[in-house]
């Protein structure tokens, strides 16, 4: 099958079998391998992406499900400067092995979208559906408050 | 952009403390490279049949359909294995494993066929097209089965095996602790299982083999967490030299022991690339992770404890049923069969130990010692925290005010446990006493008998009214002993377990470390660049870690049970002060005075009494690579070697509290509190540290409630995907509250002691024990799981390791 999927901004057309999964596509396919492939189960969120505007586990969704769609990956994140939530896991050390954090950032991303002054309850269940085996989340959960803390601004500083 | 204002000294100390991390950049931005982004031109990808059956004769294997695949480019089996000495290869622990089966499958998940096709789909569609006739046979699947009469062989491989039987164990003074025992006024004893769990790093195993014909030279990715070893198995395995082996280990998505061993895909994808004359990359998926790799604990323990009335444990006695599975594929050092169980006195002072462990073969998957277990102390640490509250059960003893009384005394230190372990430094009261101010001891237990009054007078006032959640306190205080060596008592297959490193200073003051250790998710790059810095002045940013590439580094053992940093970290900290020794001389050459005239500030060699006549590590880094002349016999260039041979272990130890409320109707437990307050010595980092006792506290929990790698009596494996095997989430873990108190390592060059596994070791104990204390029960296993907690609660807590029965 034929598919164009909008990646972060830029238009990939592809043959693709209709049952190839969609973190394969953008690992295998367009070398965009930030996002990872942990459990196909749905349940480490190792694999999380953005479809249009809401976070899925690509692990079980088709890359043809997003033909004519957008999606959004860690790469995709730092536009002129870092996003904060990406600043926020550093300065917070919300991440050791890092093979979660993509995942961590994009559902964090997303609550800020939605949520900018999140509560520990909130940031707690945002993250619910992954996993992290090396932090017990604590610092993840400092790094979207740092984040929340720290919106980007829209003039370029320092 | 948003401001980050902190001084530019947060972010780059030169020396100890917290700075962000140097490989964060990347990660942060999806530019990590594990093994699975690692694509080759040519690259074909690799996928394993494996054995639906525990235990089956195996009858015939028909690869002609996957062969005629038009995406397949090699189908490899044991037959074709054989005709290379391939299809079995040796384990770290002295026995043999099975490649692809050739006679028998012996768990259920055991390799049977690798394909090698164009992609990863062409290759798994092709497994379906591999036809495989069995003879089923019983499985064994209880350990305790294993040893009866009659039981199925499982390894009719090997010569002269008749039984289930691997090894016996024991350590300590069994007739004196026996006599201790007959005239003791109290005995506890119960039977403790530590269930069958897996390290499950979020990255699966895999690797990317590529073998060059014309040079004869291997390279593999590999997700491993001790590429140097892994190099000489390789070569010894596969027959290859070893100097036309190059292991690299690149980012790796967290170990926890589970990327210690070799697995038959590393070997097969190895074979596949020397077949198809192209790379060739096997990743396994989740379920092949946790129902084939290196599994963890699996420890049946009958635990006794001998004290008198007044609560002075006197001695401890186990005896251990240890579970291997179908291959003795444990990696611990060589003489210690059941790893360092031996430090199961824990942290009291007893008079007397006896200890005998059992290793049997079932049908199950080969491991035991992962997890972040330090070679089995974590086993070791649930046993005896368990027992001691067992004893305070039975006495009527408040487990803080037992333990105290027990604990071993600073000035006891160095301190010969009854077993023989050599404990370096403590301050044990100190440490408890810290835990329970944080905690709010006292007014914990005031709550708790509150809160249980109160549910009395519901109950008794009317019975529709719901009784609040059960409130429990539990405490653990553990004592590990991590980084290994010494070599001349600890080796892995005969390599000594000591570790290289090298250091060389450039002419321009900056700095490369060589290390043979591999960080996981540890943040070497930072911390062994901290280490540098504070013995040379260097900034931890001016100096590169490389690590994860055996080309590039030198030999050692690698990065498991808390090591890097007691022997690694000792081994930069000394290579340091090697290069510290050489600008030395070049300095006074540089000032023309004598060495013995200078005098060290952090980055400086000046003359004593002169501060102002000084010359700093770049400028003498500059100096020696110059036309300066040097003394007779001083070489040029800043740069050193060492091997490091620890003299001892060293003990890190901690104290762990934690507070649960059960709902007594569903045996649900929240965990509210948890209060850790650990001691390793000497912090290099304290960021990293407090990250990684987060990490292992996250791992309590979910051993202690949710974790468990179950079998039915077929030998199924009941925990072989996410779906089925529960880690803890943002959900189940508190907001963890962490303290610390110092007592650096004597022996060691920094005072650092390891801590990357001490969280894991130390707080399972302290989560069952508050679970067991809210619903006043003596002992239930783990997991306490809803099921579980609930059935205890009415005194019929059940085996976790086997299928809920009635």
């Amino acid at each position: 099958m034929r598919i164009t999927v909008n990646v972060n901004g830029t238009d990939y057309t592809r043959d693709v079998e209709p049952r190839l999964l969609l973190i394969h596509f953008i690992r295998d396919e367009l070398a965009l391998t930030g996002s990872h492939w942990g459990c196909d189960t749905s349940n480490c969120g190792a694999c999380t992406v953005w479809l249009d505007d809401t976070p899925i586990k690509s692990c079980t969704a088709l890359a043809v499900m997003a033909d004519g769609r957008e999606v959004r990956t860690v790469e995709g994140l730092e536009q002129a400067e870092l996003d904060p939530v990406q600043q926020g896991f550093m300065e917070c050390h919300g991440l050791q092995c890092g093979f979660c954090t993509p995942g961590m950032m994009m559902t964090s991303r997303w609550l800020l979208d939605h949520n900018p002054d999140p509560s520990e309850r909130e940031i707690r269940e945002a993250i619910s559906g992954q996993i992290c085996r090396c932090t017990g989340y604590e610092n993840i959960v400092r790094a979207v408050h740092w984040a929340a803390q720290h919106p980007a601004t829209t003039e370029a500083s320092a | 952009m948003t401001a980050t204002q902190e001084t530019p000294d947060t972010h780059n100390p030169v020396g100890y403390g917290s700075m962000r991390r140097k490989e964060d950049p990347r990660f942060i931005r999806g530019h990590g490279n594990y093994v699975d982004d690692i694509q080759l031109p040519g690259m074909l990808h690799g996928a394993i049949l494996r054995s639906p059956l525990a235990h089956a004769r195996i009858v015939s294997i028909d690869t002609s359909a996957a062969e005629a695949h038009p995406k397949v480019k090699a189908v490899i089996t044991g037959a074709t294995l054989e005709t290379l000495n391939l299809a079995w290869m040796p384990t770290i622990s002295y026995d043999t494993q099975a490649v692809l089966a050739t006679d028998k499958v012996r768990f259920q998940g055991q390799e049977i066929a690798f394909v090698v096709a164009e992609d990863r789909y062409s290759a798994r569609d092709a497994l379906e097209l591999i036809d495989v006739e069995y003879e089923e046979l019983p499985a064994v699947v209880d350990a305790k089965k294993a040893m009866d009469p009659g039981a199925p062989v499982i390894r009719d491989d090997k010569e002269g095996q008749t039984t289930n039987h691997i090894f016996d164990w024991e350590t300590g003074e069994k007739d004196k602790t026996d006599a201790i025992f007959a005239t003791a006024e109290v005995v506890s004893a119960e039977d403790i299982l530590y269930p069958r769990v897996h390290p499950a790093p979020l990255e699966t195993c895999g690797a990317v083999a590529s073998f060059d014909k014309i040079t004869g030279k291997l390279t593999i990715w590999e997700t491993t967490q001790a590429p140097h070893a892994h190099r000489t198995l390789i070569a010894m395995v596969a027959g290859l030299p070893e100097h036309k082996i190059q292991v690299i280990s690149p980012d790796i998505g967290g170990g926890f022991g589970n990327k210690v061993g070799i697995y038959p895909g590393y070997v097969c994808a190895i074979v596949g690339s020397i077949v198809t004359g192209k790379p060739v990359k096997w990743m396994e998926d989740r379920s092949e992770n946790l129902m084939s790799t290196s599994f963890a604990r699996d420890y049946h323990m009958r635990g006794e404890i001998a004290a008198t009335r007044d609560g002075k444990i006197q001695a401890i006695r186990v005896h251990v049923l240890a579970d291997h599975g179908a291959f003795n594929g444990t990696a611990q050092p060589t003489n210690y069969p059941a790893g360092f169980f031996g430090v199961f006195t824990g942290s009291y002072d007893i008079e007397s130990a006896y200890c005998k462990v059992t290793g049997v073969y079932t049908n199950k998957a080969p491991g035991g010692v992962a997890y972040a277990c330090s070679f089995r102390i974590t086993e070791a640490v649930y046993l005896v925290e368990r027992m001691v509250d067992v004893l305070a059960y039975d006495l009527h003893m408040d487990p803080a005010e037992l333990r105290m009384r027990n604990l071993l005394r600073p000035d006891q230190f160095p301190y010969t446990s009854k077993t023989g372990w050599v404990y370096d430094s403590g301050d044990y009261a100190k440490t408890l006493q810290v835990a329970l101010d944080m905690a709010g001891y006292e007014e914990l237990r005031a709550e708790q008998a509150a809160r249980l009054q109160q549910n009395q007078q519901n109950q008794s006032q009317s019975e529709e009214r719901s009784v609040a959640p059960l409130m429990g306190i539990g405490i653990s205080f553990f004592t590990e002993a991590v980084g290994a060596g010494p070599r001349k008592h600890m080796d892995i297959l005969g390599l000594g377990m000591a570790d290289g490193a090298e250091l060389r200073v450039h002419p321009t003051g900056k700095a490369v470390l060589r290390l043979s250790v591999q960080s996981q998710g540890q943040g070497h790059e930072t911390t062994f660049a901290q280490i540098v810095a504070e013995e040379l002045g260097i900034p931890p940013l001016d100096i590169e870690v490389v690590h994860g590439d055996t080309d590039q580094t030198p030999f050692g053992l690698g990065t498991y049970g808390s090591r890097s940093t007691p022997v690694s970290g000792a081994a930069a900290a000394i290579v340091a002060r090697k290069v510290r020794d050489r600008a030395r001389i070049v300095a006074a050459a540089m000032l023309e005075v004598s060495a013995d005239d200078l005098e060290w500030e952090k980055g400086r060699w000046f003359v004593k009494g002169d501060p102002d006549q000084g010359k700093t590590i770049t400028e003498i880094a500059l100096a020696a690579h110059s036309s300066l002349e040097l003394p007779e016999g001083v070489e040029g260039h800043l740069d050193a070697t060492c091997v490091y041979n620890p003299p001892n272990l060293t003990y890190p130890y901690g104290a762990y509290i934690c507070v649960v409320d059960v709902d007594p109707g569903t045996g649900k437990v929240t965990v509210r509190r948890f209060i850790a307050v650990d001691d390793c010595g000497v912090r290099i980092n304290p960021m990293i540290v407090e990250g990684q006792v987060h990490g292992g506290l996250a791992d309590g929990v979910g051993m202690a409630l949710m974790e468990v790698i179950a079998f039915d009596d077929d030998g199924n494996c009941l925990g072989g995907s996410f779906m089925d095997y529960l880690l803890p989430t943002s959900l189940e873990c508190p907001s963890w509250e962490l303290g610390e108190t110092v007592t650096p390592s004597p022996h060691h060059p920094i005072g650092a002691k390891g801590v990357g596994e001490s969280a894991t070791v130390g707080s399972p104990a302290a989560v069952v024990n508050a679970v067991l204390d809210a619903i006043k029960v003596r002992h239930a296993d783990m997991p306490l799981t809803p099921a579980q907690t609930w059935r205890a609660l009415q005194g019929r807590a059940f085996r976790t390791d086997m299928a809920i029965g009635d």
